[in-house]
């Protein structure tokens, strides 16, 4: 059987030995145009002078653009609201594109991008959430509210109640391979390479800026040197200019950020403050909790809207309140617009209750992880349900944490690391467990959708396409799995071609952690229509029914004798049998009504669980992570080997975000740590001194692709377990709330140890 | 300019037209696009090259390479570490087998790296790799396929005899050849490089092009006059002398901590922190010293330990103090022409410690660079050197901090009543990597966890295991 087995990532090869080709790779004809945008200086205000004339002066400039040129829409946005690809009068961070400068060489452009002489009238920017708030810079008009039961009067009745005010980061994606695209002018249209998501988004925008159909816009993409989110909606400015580029001049334009523009100029994760009141009764039963989201999305919408959603729908993290609120504010700033970020805002929400409850078990002195373990959601019926209505039906949490406490000796390795702490003054560790309960489907429902497009060749060899993008998460190696059990073939007979919109049309992002659930289920029922083809052309051959007819191990077996299937191919060749089709999915059983906050956006929940420990240098608060335990739900997994990757580097990833990424804006607006040298990824060093990761191995309740469960997104939020740590280790400080904010640098972590102690 | 070099075992002559193109820009137009552009600052090791020579095999960062300090060398990129007829290196079938890809963007570079130690027998992953990010796989599954392919024997490609055939090209040294953008000269002793430099003060000098590689990369400036000093091996040289040691400015910072691990073990400890491996093998630390960053590491600890720079200019020398050198932001004791030809080192420094504080604990910044050297007479203390990166515009000595300390018993009390004249020394500014307020806290912990530790305290997070 496929499925179950750990096979390499499908280009696992290429990549060794550098073969694997990525966008900038792709040999481009010797006419080949660069471009590169010209970026505001300034993070609000109006252009009062547009001098562009030593720009076009530049060596090798054939073209400057400004948004006055651009023949149709002067939009990338991804959500209802227009963002202009270039800036229209207004400016509105420091990075926002205002020119697009087309050029011989890469070099030749981003050298004329910086001669423009600007003038600004300019605005005092609105940097920080306070100013936002100050000045009422928001989205929608006023806060969203979603919430179940009285909380004031369930808060009221508590016998504890903890408040705060918790900072968290935003999050650079730094993949490795940055934003670029290729536009090929074709005779008819246009064709678009692009280092994206969502190929279709980028046709549908690609085809509203030049005017044309979307019939007329093909876009192929093989595989991205890293997305996480960042190119969801990020990879449009970049494909509209190239197109828009190639059609004016006629010849094939390319464009890559170069590092620090990219980080300049796109999106992040949210950075988000949460105040927060969590009650609960004697026993530590959680009876209400009350948060307020504040995020700042940066300048234009993209996707924050969705994003607060989901912080929202996960403020329980793991555990059942009957009485929730929760608030939610969309702050509008002078800084880069925030987008999709793997959790897609998730992260944010569930953080916001796991501090709290790290707070209330500190004051009710109640050992956190019994605090947890009392306030888990039923794992048996009478279910409970969530604050938005759904009910948690599949809740594994209990058995699975038990599980992962007993088999790294949790309550002792606790009791030892107090006693070592006692006898230690510069140094303590800190040790830790946090649960995690991600909801899986896109919450925007008519997203859930998939297609698929399966071509068996008279050879037996079998070409399959889907609409999902290869960023590095294996989906392709799955997705061939998932065909070569359907077949009962070897996994070398199939092979996966580059995602193309004129394969599979109307695809969803590869988003949400849905790529194998949504396309997995599209190329099976794909296979399955073409394996009954030929199971009915073996059974009138043969004399037997079409569901006797077995395919398993290369085989095809119908009445009592087995052919090659190989043969049974060539064979339905020959007597005329389609041997293509197309397989579509739609996720069922989910509805959302977003307005009233209630429903079943998800169709199911994957959980998981991490214990981590640290240590702290109290003089400094440098601080290292010493070992992590994980213990992780993927239902029945579709490939071992790539799931545990994905926890792998979707903890080191999360608890990057909150340890040592940080990122900083000056006062005028300008982000200050744009590049590699001043943003700190984990770097190998980083990663635990002791990391043991484990699959949970249960099979999905709802019938996903072969009962797996989607892996990309919820191991990112173990990672909050080194956070809790960290505030733990601080905590062995003193007597007091250490109240660590995030990320946990070594300046932040010293604070903490002086609350920790009174000093602060 | 014409140089030659071997590419995957193939001479390659070169016309540089342009001295300052990168290695990785040349690669990538000559269609050897393995090597890939991830940060182009040195900073992300996705474009890592291998580079071979008499002194042995390294890995540098193809970005900040400019095409002339190939020459005469033999360079293998991420397609020459396959064998004939495509067989896997070792590191490769290792990296597949424990799923060490997962985008595959950076894997070229860990590749290269991996080959690298794995040829040079080194085992110490997390430091030779530290100079490569990957945002995908969390490391985990690349650190499994390092040590599994540790045993491997180096495959017969990889040894082939060293590079002898390719020798910089008759006329390719000095010379601003037709259709060139820019003079280059290619010296190959210091006093070549002396004599030239002399005429031609406005000219940039570029050892490891670890700072100067950015000026093209990232500033985009066109360099009027450049020398690279990768051919002066006189200027590489570590010497013993009477009084200690004289380390010529050429040195790499990677060669400086190999020799450290003898007489200066807490100097080589400071060094293991020194950005990356392939910066390491690249700068130098005449380089490190002479761009008078604030936040060099190498100069506090040398500071610290007392060391003494030599200037030349034409045939003439100066040794001054190396606290003297730096003036103020950027601004340092240097005549129009000089360089700094060496650093001079004492014979031991026994009593230096040396704590480097940034957000990341490998390949990062500087927030706060603090290294301490106090020798006693009984229990007294009866010198102190004291010397601070980012703390003040130039690399600084706490002069105040050692002053309250002379004559002091050397104990924890001592030193917290000292730690005010910290205040009087620097005056630390807010950035990315710090605020003021934080760097003085950090300055005063650095010296409470000196005394700490040879007190004989744990005070390393390092040394703790779970």
């Amino acid at each position: 059987m496929s499925t179950g087995t750990p096979l390499p990532h499908d280009s696992a090869h290429l990549h060794v030995t550098g073969q694997a080709r990525y966008l900038d790779d792709i040999p481009c004809p010797a006419n080949t145009l660069h471009l590169a945008f010209g970026l505001s200086t300034e993070a609000r205000g109006q252009i009062t002078e547009l001098d562009l004339a030593p720009v076009r002066q530049s060596p090798g400039v054939v073209a400057v653009l400004t948004a006055a040129d651009l023949p149709h829409a002067n939009d990338a946005s991804p959500a209802a609201t227009p963002e202009p690809v270039l800036a229209e009068g207004a400016v509105h961070y420091i990075g926002q594109p205002i020119f697009l400068v087309v050029a011989t060489s890469h070099r030749a452009a981003r050298v004329a991008a910086r001669k423009a002489r600007i003038s600004y009238a300019t605005e005092e920017p609105i940097i920080t959430l306070d100013q936002a708030l100050a000045a009422n810079s928001r989205f929608e008009g006023g806060p969203v509210t979603w919430a179940r039961g009285d909380v004031e009067a369930a808060l009221a009745g508590a016998a504890h109640v903890v408040s705060g005010t918790f900072e968290m980061g935003g999050q650079e994606h730094f993949y490795l391979e940055g934003q670029a695209a290729l536009a090929l002018p074709g005779e008819h249209g246009i064709s678009v390479h692009c280092s994206t998501q969502h190929p279709t988004e980028i046709q549908h925008k690609v085809a509203h800026a030049l005017g044309l159909s979307q019939h007329d816009v093909r876009v192929e993409m093989r595989r991205m040197g890293g997305g996480f989110g960042g190119k969801e909606s990020q990879g449009n400015h970049l494909a509209i200019a190239c197109a828009v580029a190639a059609q004016l001049t006629g010849r094939p334009c390319k464009m890559r950020y170069d590092r620090d523009d990219d980080m300049t100029i796109t999106g992040k994760r949210h950075d988000f403050r949460i105040t927060y009141r969590l009650g609960a009764d004697a026993e530590g039963r959680l009876v209400a909790a009350d948060f307020v989201h504040f995020a700042r999305c940066g300048w234009s919408p993209d996707l924050s809207m969705p994003v607060c959603d989901r912080a929202m729908l996960h403020a329980d993290s793991s555990y059942f309140v009957p009485a929730l609120r929760v608030e939610s504010h969309r702050l509008r700033t002078n800084t880069q617009s925030n987008t999709a970020y793997r959790g897609f805002g998730g992260p944010q929400g569930l953080l916001g209750m796991e501090r709290a409850m790290e707070h209330l078990a500190h004051s009710m002195g109640i050992e956190p992880a019994e605090l947890r373990r009392r306030n888990f959601y039923p794992a048996t019926a009478p279910h409970q349900s969530t604050h938005y209505g759904q009910e948690v039906d599949d809740c594994i949490l209990h058995a699975l944490v038990e599980d992962l406490q007993k088999s790294n000796n949790y309550a002792t390795r606790k009791a030892e690391i107090a006693a070592w702490n006692s006898t230690n003054r510069t140094l303590k560790r800190g040790i830790a467990l946090s649960p995690v309960k991600f909801g899986i489907s896109f919450t925007l429902t008519h997203l859930n959708q998939a297609g698929a497009l399966v071509q068996l060749y008279a050879d037996g060899s079998v070409l399959l396409n889907h609409g999902g993008t290869e960023m590095g998460q294996g989906l392709h190696r799955k997705v061939c799995q998932v065909a070569a059990r359907v077949f009962g073939i070897d996994d070398a007979a199939v092979r996966i071609s580059a995602t193309d919109t004129s394969k599979v049309p109307n695809t969803s992002a590869t988003a949400a952690s849905s790529g194998a659930d949504l396309n997995g289920m599209a190329v099976q029922n794909a296979c399955e229509t073409i394996r009954a083809r030929l199971a009915e052309f073996m059974a009138a051959r043969e004399g037997c029914a079409a569901h006797e007819v077995a395919f398993a191990g290369g085989k095809v077996n119908a009445a009592g004798r087995d052919w090659a299937f190989t043969e049974v191919a060539q064979a339905a060749y020959e007597a005329r049998i389609s041997l293509s089709s197309t397989g579509f999915y739609a996720t069922p059983k989910i509805r959302w009504d977003r307005v009233a906050g209630q429903g079943r956006p998800f169709y199911y929940f994957a959980y998981g669980a991490a214990i981590t420990e640290v240590v702290i240098d109290t003089l400094t608060g440098e601080n290292r992570i010493l070992r992590t335990d994980i213990l992780h739900d993927a239902g029945t997994s579709l490939n071992p080997a790539l799931d545990i990757g994905q926890i792998e580097g979707g903890y080191v990833q999360g608890a990057g975000w909150l340890t040592t990424e940080e990122l900083v804006w000056d006062g005028k607006g300008r982000l200050t740590t744009h590049a590699p040298s001043t943003y700190k990824i984990p770097a190998c060093s980083d990663r635990p001194r002791v990391f043991n990761v484990a699959l949970w191995d249960a099979p999905n309740r709802e019938e996903t692709i072969f009962r797996s469960k989607a892996v990309g997104e919820p191991p990112f939020m173990l990672g909050i377990s080194a956070f809790q740590a960290l505030n733990a280790a601080c905590a062995a400080c003193g007597p007091h709330w250490p109240d660590l904010q995030a990320p946990a640098t070594p300046e932040a972590v010293l604070a903490a140890v002086a609350r920790a102690r009174g000093e602060a | 300019m014409e140089i030659s070099f071997l590419l995957n075992g193939e001479t390659r002559v070169v016309q540089v037209a342009q001295p300052t193109m990168s290695v990785l820009d040349w690669l990538r137009a000559e269609g050897l696009t393995g090597a890939k552009e991830g940060c182009n600052e040195g900073d992300c090791g996705a474009c890592t090259v291998m580079v071979s020579d008499a002194h042995g095999t390294r890995t540098l960062n193809a970005c900040l390479l400019m095409l002339p300090q190939l020459a005469g060398k033999a360079l293998r990129t991420i397609e020459g570490i396959s064998g004939p007829g495509g067989a896997l290196h070792p590191v490769q079938r290792a990296m597949i087998d424990h799923h060490g890809s997962q985008c595959g963007f950076c894997t070229p570079g860990f590749v290269v790296s991996m080959a690298a130690a794995h040829k040079n027998g080194r085992t110490d992953h997390d430091d030779l790799l530290a100079g490569n990010l990957c945002r995908c796989t969390g490391y985990a599954p690349i650190i499994r396929a390092a040590k599994a392919a540790e045993a491997e024997p180096v495959p017969a490609w990889m040894t082939e005899p060293a590079f002898q055939s390719a020798q910089i090209s008759s006329g390719g040294r000095g010379i601003a050849s037709a259709g060139q953008t820019a003079p280059a000269f290619l010296p190959e002793t210091t006093d070549e490089l002396a004599n030239w430099y002399e005429a031609h003060p406005e000219a940039v000098l570029i050892a490891g092009a670890t700072d100067v590689g950015l000026w093209v990369t990232k500033q985009l400036r066109d360099l009027p006059e450049v020398a690279f000093l990768s051919q002066c091996k006189d200027l590489a040289q570590i010497t013993e002398t009477a009084e200690g040691y004289e380390i010529g400015a050429g040195v790499t910072i990677a060669a400086l901590r190999a020799w450290a691990e003898g007489p200066h073990p807490a100097l080589a400890g400071l060094l293991r922190r020194f950005a990356s491996e392939q910066v390491r093998q690249a700068a130098t630390i005449g380089g490190n010293i002479a761009n008078g960053s604030p936040i060099g590491d190498g100069p506090p600890a040398l500071i610290a330990m007392g060391a003494r720079l030599t200037l030349r200019r034409g045939d003439a020398r100066r040794t001054i103090a190396l606290e003297d050198f730096f003036l103020d932001y950027r601004k340092q004791d240097r005549l129009p022409g000089e360089f700094v030809e060496s650093v001079i080192l004492p014979k031991s420094a026994p009593d230096l410690a040396c704590f480097k504080l940034s957000k990341r604990f490998d390949q990062d910044i500087s927030a706060v660079c603090g290294c301490f050297n106090f020798t006693l007479k009984g229990s007294k203390i009866e010198s102190a050197r004291v010397a601070f990166g980012g703390m003040a515009g130039v690399p600084k000595r706490a002069s105040a901090f050692e002053a309250a300390l002379i004559g002091q018993p050397f104990t924890e009390a001592a030193f917290t009543a000292a730690l005010p004249a910290l205040a009087q020394d620097f005056t630390p500014m807010s950035d990315m990597r710090a605020s003021a307020c934080y760097r003085m806290q950090a300055a005063q912990a650095m010296a409470l966890r000196y005394v700490r530790a040879r007190l004989g305290e744990p005070v390393d997070v390092l040394e703790v295991e779970a």
